[in-house]
């Protein structure tokens, strides 16, 4: 049969779910050749997930104290039937107050939570779509801070057909968020007939792991406030900023302090997945302080609820005041000596990062190991890293970083024994590389590097699993 | 606020358009069952929800095997080591083991009579969300697809809301049992070309809902053979095949394509989902399964936006791969369905009342054109008010399916125990008797109450009392507040 119709939509056959940059592929390496402590000591181990398991124990202790947060035990399944059934957009008031409770906690008890502004999706990845497809059409623009989180193209423009304007930052001024770079990507967006809708922030950011500081934070809700457009916070990282940084500053504590600010703009999405470690969880939240977005948001919600199960065991566990307190802490000090550990192995080999405060990667600087100062040589130091040194590391510029030479590593997904392994080979190939030049033949310049899908969702493998691979196969 | 009086919008067209159908005319039918809900004991003359498509029959049998099967929860001392690992499993493959359990369940569920490749196997956010999810893989805004009317009225919201699809209904008339038939296809096919909009595809639910019956197989060859003919996609909502409660046995696309010469298969896609066949809603178990490659590929990346929850999706990896469990089950609820229906469709025959003919669904189409007075859809809307305001039953009535013929309601029946069926049916029976026995009298007629559906009523979720937990603070309602 002979077609010229195409068969699937526009956005079937599209890219934008961003798999086929050439970025995609970047983990044939890791895949062919996964670590393992003891069946594979050689491999290649996975330094390109952000993911949090490092308190796990904390709440497995809490499980299995508090039997009746679950459904399936004897203590539990008189609930079962209630539950399964309960399928209101809504979600259960028990688990809404819990969530918001935990994020009046995150935040320091600075700001409280209402729980009829909480609205579910699926994981962070559905709840930033979702307020995408709230506030923008199809062609309308956010403006969003570089680098970025590269998975936000597919979030927030796939399927809602908006467009995203980066505003670039620059390690010269520490990659700062500056007004006088807000302005000129607006106005040049604006010269370019382009509608821009709002401003779309992570904070605590990832790549960068720093959180911002209060002055910048009250720029940004001025500078939206004045255009009148839209300002979304991606707070997932929030729970991850470490025990001896300064307390974190949520958009939600600023505007209460800026008395003219029209609420409507200011809308909070949070997850489950990188500060609780629950990435499977698809714990997406959407917080609005716009009745219209909550109210229209929450109709939208159906296409991504939380399963009714996760919402029952979530919502004890969260209203525990006892483990909340208990886990941000332990949690918070965790991983800021899990990254202290990092960067001191990193500094005895001269290897900078940026320095971080938050967040489950560093975002180190290699700039002095490039040939030259460009994205091709970026690119060329990646494929030896993941090659030679057997590391699963993120290049900058699959974060659309301006400056070539950074890279985002990440050290929360794994175990002391297997970290220690990774700075021993980060300090042999520096060894190496500063005593002489690199032998071009050790470069595979044509091994197709780009990013799995996985990448994106930050998938991992356990050594439990019967494939010890994150990606099953590739598509 | 500093919005002066410019006019610009501050929310996309999306979510200030209505395409989520709840401010539709049918929205807040449900008022009356929120201010007064029926309790057996706290509130026996409540009005009693006949609205929910929810199959609340089966709990028992799943209670007992998670009892028995600690391992299958990652919450449980047996169970627990798993917490990690499957804590931190969000792959949109979906877990191997989940797959399969769902391929073997969909298998069984259709007699061993089809296999599915578990490869094949997609998630999405509950039906709602697998639903949304194919459209966007085929449909461009603007492209339109073909369904049969009467049709489940969140289709609107789920197909095209925002996706920007549109519905063109294809009719079918009770004069031969609102069978599809090919003529009606061809003639709104053709009337959709000559309106130069772009027909992409055609999805039907089967076993139907709101007709509670399965196609047979002729017709659903004949059309497979349309859609291959027309190369149109075909889209077949299965999420009610295992309510099938007796004969004529349920027939899948799956089963039919294999018949059809030169089927096209890259044309044949499946929504499923656990909400009705095994009662569990809350879980949000939606799939697609496409027989087209390119739709598996991409629909899996876009599948991100609503996965199953790894805590679910491994509790039902081990339900479903538990063969002996699923063919007890699937035998048992088939066994429970077909009771529950004949208790409920004899106790209306008793005052002639007709419901369509059904062996499916957990619900009827009951034919009360004889008591409309006028055959007209207002006289359809008048005389529902008079069922939720005096006869105290919420029920749905036939033009919020979209049906051409006024005087058909679909009433549901699933969701509640044998004694509140009873009570049901004998308020059903005292107002047929009292209709038939004198003229209606327009007095009792509040014409003026505003009747719509709610949103949960299109998402069918339920608040029957025998449900709610004692721990809710919630009021006895399934609305906390319509919106």
């Amino acid at each position: 049969m002979d077609f010229s119709q195409q068969l699937l939509s526009k956005i079937a056959t599209s890219d934008k779910h961003g798999e086929n940059s050439p970025y995609f592929d970047g983990w044939k390496a890791y895949e062919r050749n996964p670590f393992h402590p003891t069946k594979n000591p050689q491999g290649v181990i996975q330094m390109g997930l952000a993911e949090n398991q490092l308190s796990f124990d904390l709440i497995e202790e809490w499980i299995l104290s508090n039997p009746e947060a679950s459904i399936c035990t004897p203590e539990g399944v008189h609930q079962f039937r209630n539950v399964a059934n309960f399928q209101d957009y809504h979600g259960l008031q028990e688990f809404r107050n819990g969530i918001a409770n935990w994020m009046s906690k995150v935040r320091g008890g600075r700001v409280r939570f209402d729980p009829d502004r909480i609205l579910m999706s699926g994981g962070a990845t559905g709840a930033n779509e979702l307020i995408m497809f709230c506030l923008a059409d199809p062609g309308d623009a956010f403006m969003i801070p570089t680098p970025f989180y590269p998975a936000f193209v597919r979030d927030l423009c796939w399927r809602t057909g908006v467009q995203l304007i980066p505003v670039h930052c620059h390690s010269s001024n520490n990659f700062k968020i500056t007004r006088e770079a807000l302005e000129e990507a607006y106005k040049k967006a604006k010269e370019d007939n382009i509608n821009v809708k709002g401003l779309i922030i992570t904070n605590p950011s990832n790549p960068l792991g720093t959180t911002l500081d209060k002055d910048t934070l009250k720029s940004l809700v001025s500078f939206i406030n004045e255009k009148n457009i839209h300002f979304v916070c991606d707070e997932i990282y929030a729970a991850t900023v470490f025990s001896s940084s300064p307390s974190y500053v949520s958009v939600a504590e600023v505007i209460q302090e800026m008395e003219h600010c029209n609420r409507d703009l200011i809308h909070v999405i949070y997850s489950l997945s990188k500060d609780m470690g629950f990435p499977g969880f698809r714990v997406g939240i959407v917080y609005s302080f716009n009745d219209e977005v909550v109210s229209c948001g929450r109709k939208m919600s159906s296409f991504g609820l939380i399963s009714s199960q996760t919402q029952h065991m979530l919502a004890s566990m969260l209203s525990d005041e006892k483990f909340v307190t208990k886990f941000l802490s332990e949690n918070s000090r965790r991983l800021e000596e899990r990254h202290d550990k990092f960067m001191k192995g990193l500094e005895e080999v001269n290897i900078t990062r940026f320095p971080s405060n938050a967040g489950i990667f560093c975002w180190m600087n290699l700039k002095s190991l490039l040939k030259e100062p460009t994205f091709e040589a970026e690119l060329k130091l990646w494929r030896v890293i993941i090659n030679e040194v057997k590391l699963n590391v993120s290049p900058g510029s699959s974060f659309d970083c301006s400056e070539p030479g950074w890279f985002r590593v990440c050290f929360a997904n794994m175990d002391d024994e297997t970290m220690d392994i990774a700075l021993n080979r980060i300090r042999a190939f520096v060894g190496k590389e500063t005593k002489k030049p690199v032998g071009l033949k050790r470069w595979q310049p044509n091994l197709r590097l780009s990013f799995s899908s996985r990448r994106f969702d930050e998938s991992v493998m356990s050594p439990h699993s019967p494939i010890a691979s994150p990606l099953v196969q590739a598509t | 606020m500093a919005l002066g009086t410019n006019s610009f919008q501050l929310l996309s067209n999306i979510a200030t358009n209505d395409k989520h159908g709840e401010n539709s005319p049918y929205f807040d039918g449900w008022k009356a069952y929120e201010s007064n809900p029926f309790h057996p004991t706290k509130n026996p003359q409540g009005v009693i929800q006949m609205g929910l498509a929810e199959n609340q029959l089966c709990f028992d049998l799943i209670e007992e095997w998670i009892i028995n099967n600690p391992k299958a929860s990652i919450c449980t001392p047996e169970g627990v080591k798993w917490f990690k690992y499957i804590a931190n499993f969000q792959d949109y493959h979906g877990l191997p083991e989940f797959r399969n359990a769902v391929a073997n369940f969909m298998s069984k569920v259709r007699g061993g009579r089809v296999r599915f490749d578990p490869d094949r196997i997609l998630m999405g956010g509950g039906a709602t969300g697998a639903n949304e999810l194919i459209m966007f893989c085929l449909a461009d805004p603007g492209d339109a697809f073909l369904v049969p009317s009467p049709y489940y009225p969140a289709f609107v919201r789920d197909l095209c809301w925002r996706t920007k699809a549109r519905l063109i209904p294809v009719e079918c008339h009770s004069s031969n049992n609102f069978n599809i038939t090919r003529e009606a296809l061809e003639e709104a096919y053709s009337k959709a070309k000559d309106g130069n909009i772009n027909v992409k595809g055609l999805i039907i639910t089967n076993p139907s809902n709101p007709l509670g019956t399965t196609m047979d197989r002729e017709t659903l060859k004949s059309i497979v053979g349309f859609i291959n003919e027309k190369n149109i996609h075909l889209v077949c909502d299965e999420i009610y095949a295992a309510t099938v409660f007796r004969a004529p046995c349920f027939v899948s696309v799956s089963e039919v394509m294999q018949d059809v010469e030169h089927c096209n298969k890259d044309l044949i896609h499946i929504v499923y989902s656990l909400s009705k066949d095994l009662g569990i809603p809350g879980f949000r178990v939606g799939i697609v399964y496409s027989y087209n490659d390119k739709v598996v590929n991409n629909g899996r990346k876009m599948s991100s936006f609503g996965l199953v929850s790894s805590q679910t999706q491994y509790l039902l990896a081990a339900l479903l791969s538990d063969d002996e469990f699923v063919e007890r089950f699937l035998a048992e609820s088939a066994r429970r369905l077909a009771a529950r229906h004949n208790h409920f469709t004899k106790g209306l025959e008793k005052v002639n009342i007709t419901c369509l003919p059904s062996n499916a669904g957990l619900f009827v189409w009951m034919n009360l054109r004889g008591l409309l007075k006028e055959k007209t859809f207002e006289g359809e809307m008048m005389l529902w008010r008079v069922i939720i305001n005096e006869v105290k039953l919420n029920v749905s009535p036939g033009s919020a399916f979209n049906c051409s013929e006024p005087g058909w309601y679909r009433v549901c029946f699933d969701n509640m125990d044998d004694e509140t069926v009873d009570v049901a049916v004998k308020r059903i029976r005292a107002f047929v008797g009292k209709e038939t026995g004198k003229p209606v009298e327009l007095k009792r007629w509040k014409s003026n109450l505003r009747l719509s559906f709610s949103s949960r009523r299109f998402d069918e979720n339920v608040m029957s009392p025998h449900m709610m937990s004692p721990h809710s603070p919630m009021p006895h309602s399934p609305l906390v507040r319509a919106t």
